[in-house]
């Protein structure tokens, strides 16, 4: 490769594809990184974007023979095998190629000695979060899901309580909180519904009640903590538990939405004889229809009704159906590959295959297949307890032992302290006993005051008593009137002291009090 | 005479009562300002009362008495005044210390008019004499070098003298002994040497702690504040200061312990001092990973795509004197429709509050400034906490590691929110010295540069962007 490496993006050739590997916006980011781009005319048109916006932002627009000879192709969806033909030779394409073994296409790709890369390989890890074009679909999906739900559903999600009466909000189950489940809680519970959830990876359960929905658990129906961040499939007894779960809750709900997809294969949550439960009206939402769908009745790609008026979308194209903000969130999918791709922001393509990220999504390269990848361990999972807290903690009868120890100690303390102080009490003079006793309790009042005190006032509150503490103020005023000296002297420093303490502390507490304000 | 004397007392009460009225008035921002004004018609009716008093029992000529009163509350009302009207709020740690060390050398200087005025003096008004200028004496120099420390005039690192603990001891152990001498014989020799000696140990007791502890110390000095104007009161036989001194006594009291709890230390660890020292040396060159920074342009998109966001400032926000430009920012986020709220750790700057106080200062309304534990378990489902100048508050090894010198102190799990942009100047370490694991967790980024010009420049970053979409 010399001088420009240049980056076509080629047309969708998918029927009813809108969506396009760049934006205009991803486009800048490209050019900064010292790419020379190339677009197929019209490529944007269904995603809303023009030619000329492109233009503007620095890219050539050329006809397909043109962009198919570019050293980088980016594409939504994985290229069909007329298209690797068309690809020069040695070229890079940065596409989604599934998840699973494609002998094909990958022969097809080592013919013309192309490197693979594949966005939906991009491994869990933090890193390459960005990256994660699985994560974008899922999120839009698990919102479009919510959209479609509700155009097709005969009711408003929120409850309403007007003049004419009011209506119970939606209850919407959701099935699978991976990041297309969390997405469309997310979407239901902002339209006002009541969201229900369940997964049988038990660790969700949080995440699930952090966007405000209610957990659904099932006793037995949980796995154990995955390694990797994916579900897996269940054991026998495991899938009885479950499928309880989903006939009571499919019975009661009215918009359900189910995402299970294990490495993007379906397994059936939601049985004829579930759906035949189902209230008429309900919606059902299978967002993996692409895997073949998660209800039986699903018909992939197809919005359709029951004999019990159960209306099942099947849609395979959510993500479709948004083009323009799909297509700028893969876009920057894209872009961060590239990203990492591009060590030099030069321009120039620099290969690592001892990178997990690189490693994992490379398919094929210099004529190899290199799929699949080796497994990767992800961040998701959690780190064992280290051993050295658990002998270094003490144990809760060691704990309270010494809790005991130190109430016993403290009531020695007390007992001690209230002899001394009796003791010095019944030995001194009656008139002491009385001012003693005026000390006493406004110890106490001061300590019941002082507590109530909120803590954004702790500032002023010490400004304030620094004020009121300027009272020795009385005890030299009443030494200024001596007729000694010495004594008038330092009387009159005393009372300038305090006084400034009174001046200062009260002026400084105002000050700050009246600072404090509410939200207008 | 008797019914006057008696009338004096009555309005004593009266100011007694106002007084905590006072107190209590604080115990909310609604009623703050009255509480204040209580404090100042009590204070106005205790000084009525004693002037009158005062004069009526001037053993020399009354024109004169009264002229010097006039004199002592004119100069301190200028003097007063002034300052609270000039102070800055970052600098109000050091007025209140200072303010601390006048009661002090106030409960002194009465302490030995009245050992002076009155010769023929029972063994229990000795005693009060005696706790009174001790207690006066150590507030006074203690406040003064917490003054200084706190206004940078000398060193906020501790002061470590070998065998510092029974140098302490030591002092209150001749106390003592000058306490027994002076009873035996009363005479003015023993107090001067005890008030020598009390004024030393109020300068190495607060010297000997470091700047991060001097929020207990300054409330600590409020307490012995309080206590010495009791005591004051126990030597002159007068309800109102033993009142008042009690209230101050307990509220400096209740301060340290809640500044205390906040640092998970026990009060007596604080005032033995010396920390800091050997905590630097424990988990210095541990290997945390690499840290990320980010730019102002990028946070400032980050920014715009966040919905909560939640601002933890430290006392570097004091430093840097960046409250003005970080409630400008709020005030932009808040106009583009997001939830933006203040995380206050107890501990965050150099005095109770002081962080409340700087941010009402710059008109960020209390009602989205929050205690630790209001917003503690919010922090997950935050998109980005601010960390703006705070790093032993939000510093995680305090829950993770036992090994810390800070571990078990309570602070904010800004770790836990989606992410956390810090705002420092440097990676050196904060006044613990200890490291700050959470720099380098994979959702921080850190801003470098001063406080102050950054938040500016991620203010204007916002406001563009925002004009953009």
């Amino acid at each position: 490769m010399d001088a420009s490496v240049r980056i076509g993006v080629p047309k969708e050739s998918w029927p009813g594809e809108t969506l396009v590997a760049m934006t205009p916006k991803t486009a800048d980011q490209l050019i900064k990184l010292g790419y020379e781009l190339v677009i197929e005319a019209g490529a944007g048109a269904a995603a809303k974007f023009a030619d000329g916006a492109y233009e503007t932002a620095g890219v050539r627009v050329a006809p397909a023979e043109e962009v198919w000879t570019s050293d980088v192709i980016l594409k939504v969806n994985e290229p069909n095998l007329v298209e690797v033909a068309r690809l020069s030779e040695g070229a890079v394409i940065l596409a989604r190629m599934g998840l699973g073994d494609q002998p094909e296409l990958f022969q097809a790709l080592n013919a013309r000695r192309a490197t693979g890369l594949s966005l939906d390989a991009i491994p869990r890890i933090s890193r390459a979060q960005s990256m994660d074009s699985l994560s974008t679909m899922s999120n839009i999906a698990g919102y479009r899901g919510v959209i479609e739900a509700a155009e097709s559903y005969g009711g408003m999600f929120s409850g309403q309580v007007t003049a004419a009466g009011k209506t119970q909000p939606a209850t919407v189950f959701i099935i699978g909180a991976g990041v297309a489940g969390l997405a469309a809680i997310g979407a239901a519970g902002s339209l006002g519904a009541q969201v229900r959830a369940f997964d049988v990876r038990p660790e969700v359960a949080e995440q699930i009640e952090s966007m405000g929905a209610t957990f659904v658990s099932s006793s037995g129906g949980q796995q154990e903590v995955s390694s990797d961040g994916y579900a897996r499939a269940l054991t026998e007894d495991q899938a009885a538990q479950t499928a309880r779960v989903y006939a009571t809750e499919s019975a009661k709900c009215d918009i359900l939405i189910t995402t299970a997809l294990v490495r993007g294969q379906a397994p059936i949550t939601i049985t004829a004889d579930m759906v035949a439960n189902m209230k008429p009206g309900s919606v059902i939402v299978d967002l993996a229809a692409s895997g073949g769908g998660n209800c039986e009745l699903t018909v992939p790609g197809e919005k359709i009704v029951t004999d019990n008026g159960v209306t099942i979308i099947g849609y395979t194209d959510l993500t479709s159906r948004m083009p323009t903000h799909t297509s700028q969130l893969y876009g920057t999918n894209l872009v961060n590959v590239l990203k990492l791709l591009t060590p030099g922001k030069d321009g120039q393509l620099v290969f690592d295959m001892d990178d997990v990220i690189q490693r994992s999504i490379a398919v094929t390269r210099n004529g190899e297949t290199l799929w699949p990848p080796p497994p990767v361990q992800v961040s998701a999972a959690p780190k064992p307890p280290p051993a050295a807290a658990t002998t270094a903690a003490p144990t809760p009868e060691e704990l309270a032992e010494t809790e005991h120890r130190k109430q016993q100690r403290r009531y020695v303390l007390f007992g001690l302290a209230a002899v001394a102080v009796g003791a010095a009490v019944t030995f001194s003079p009656p008139s002491f006993l009385g001012f003693f006793t005026v000390f006493v309790l406004a110890v106490f009042v001061g300590f019941y005051v002082i507590t109530n005190v909120t803590a954004s006032l702790h500032t002023p509150l010490m400004a304030q008593t620094n004020a009121i503490s300027g009272i020795i103020l009385v005890g030299a005023l009443l030494q200024l009137g001596s007729t000694n000296i010495v004594v008038v002297v330092l009387a009159f420093i005393a009372a300038t002291v305090a006084s400034i303490n009174i001046f200062g502390g009260f002026g400084v507490a105002g000050r700050m009090i009246a600072m404090f304000r509410k939200d207008a | 005479m008797d019914t006057l004397y008696s009338l004096v007392q009555a309005a004593y009460i009266i100011a007694a009562v106002l007084f905590i009225l006072s107190l209590a008035g604080l115990s909310h921002q609604r009623s703050a300002k009255a509480g204040n004004m209580t404090g100042k018609i009590g204070m106005v009716l205790a000084l009525a009362a004693t002037i009158t008093l005062s004069l009526l029992q001037s053993d020399q000529n009354a024109g004169v008495t009264a002229g010097l009163i006039a004199a002592a509350l004119l100069i301190g009302a200028v003097i007063g005044l002034r300052v609270a009207r000039k102070v800055e709020m970052t600098h109000m740690p050091e007025l209140i210390a200072i303010l601390h060390s006048f009661v002090g050398l106030a409960a002194v200087l009465v302490g030995f008019n009245s050992y002076l005025t009155e010769e023929s003096a029972d063994s229990i008004h000795l005693v009060e004499v005696f706790l009174g200028v001790f207690i006066g004496a150590v507030t006074f120099t203690g406040s003064i070098i917490a003054y200084l420390k706190l206004s940078a005039k000398m060193k906020s690192s501790p002061l470590t003298l070998p065998g510092r603990n029974v140098l302490n001891l030591g002092a209150l152990i001749v106390s003592a002994a000058l306490l027994a001498w002076y009873l035996a014989a009363p005479s003015i020799w023993p107090l001067l040497i005890m008030t020598v000696i009390a004024l030393v140990l109020g300068l190495h007791l607060v010297a000997a702690i470091g700047g991060g502890d001097m929020p207990v110390v300054v409330s600590m000095l409020n307490s012995y504040s309080g206590w010495a104007a009791a005591a004051a009161g126990f030597m002159l036989s007068n309800n109102l200061l033993i009142i008042t001194g009690a209230l101050v006594g307990s509220s400096g009291a209740i301060l340290s312990y809640i500044m205390c709890k906040a640092m998970n230390r026990s009060f007596i660890a604080v005032i033995l001092g010396g920390f800091g020292t050997e905590a630097a040396t424990s988990t210095g060159d541990q290997d945390l990973g690499e840290y990320h920074e980010t730019t102002v342009d990028q946070l400032a998109e980050l920014l715009d795509e966040s919905q909560s966001i939640v601002i933890a400032p430290g006392y570097g926000m004091a430093v840097a004197k960046a409250q003005n430009q970080v409630a400008e920012l709020t005030e932009k986020l808040r106009h583009l429709g997001k939830d933006v709220r203040f995380a206050v750790h107890p501990v965050a700057g150099r005095l109770p509050g002081h962080m409340n106080v700087l941010l009402a200062e710059a008109r960020v309304p209390y009602d989205i400034v929050l205690e630790m534990d209001e917003i503690q378990d919010e922090l997950p489902q935050t998109d980005v906490v601010l960390v703006i100048g705070a790093n032993d508050t939000v510093n995680p090894a305090a829950e993770e590691d036992p090994g810390s010198p800070i571990a078990g102190m309570p602070v904010l799990q800004v770790w836990k929110a989606k992410h956390v942009v810090v705002f420092k100047r440097s990676m050196a370490t904060g006044y613990a010295g200890v490291q700050n694991p959470l720099f380098y967790k994979d959702n921080t980024r850190m801003l470098f540069g001063d406080a102050r010009d950054q938040v500016e420049k991620v203010a204007h970053a916002v406001h563009a962007a925002g004009v953009l979409v």
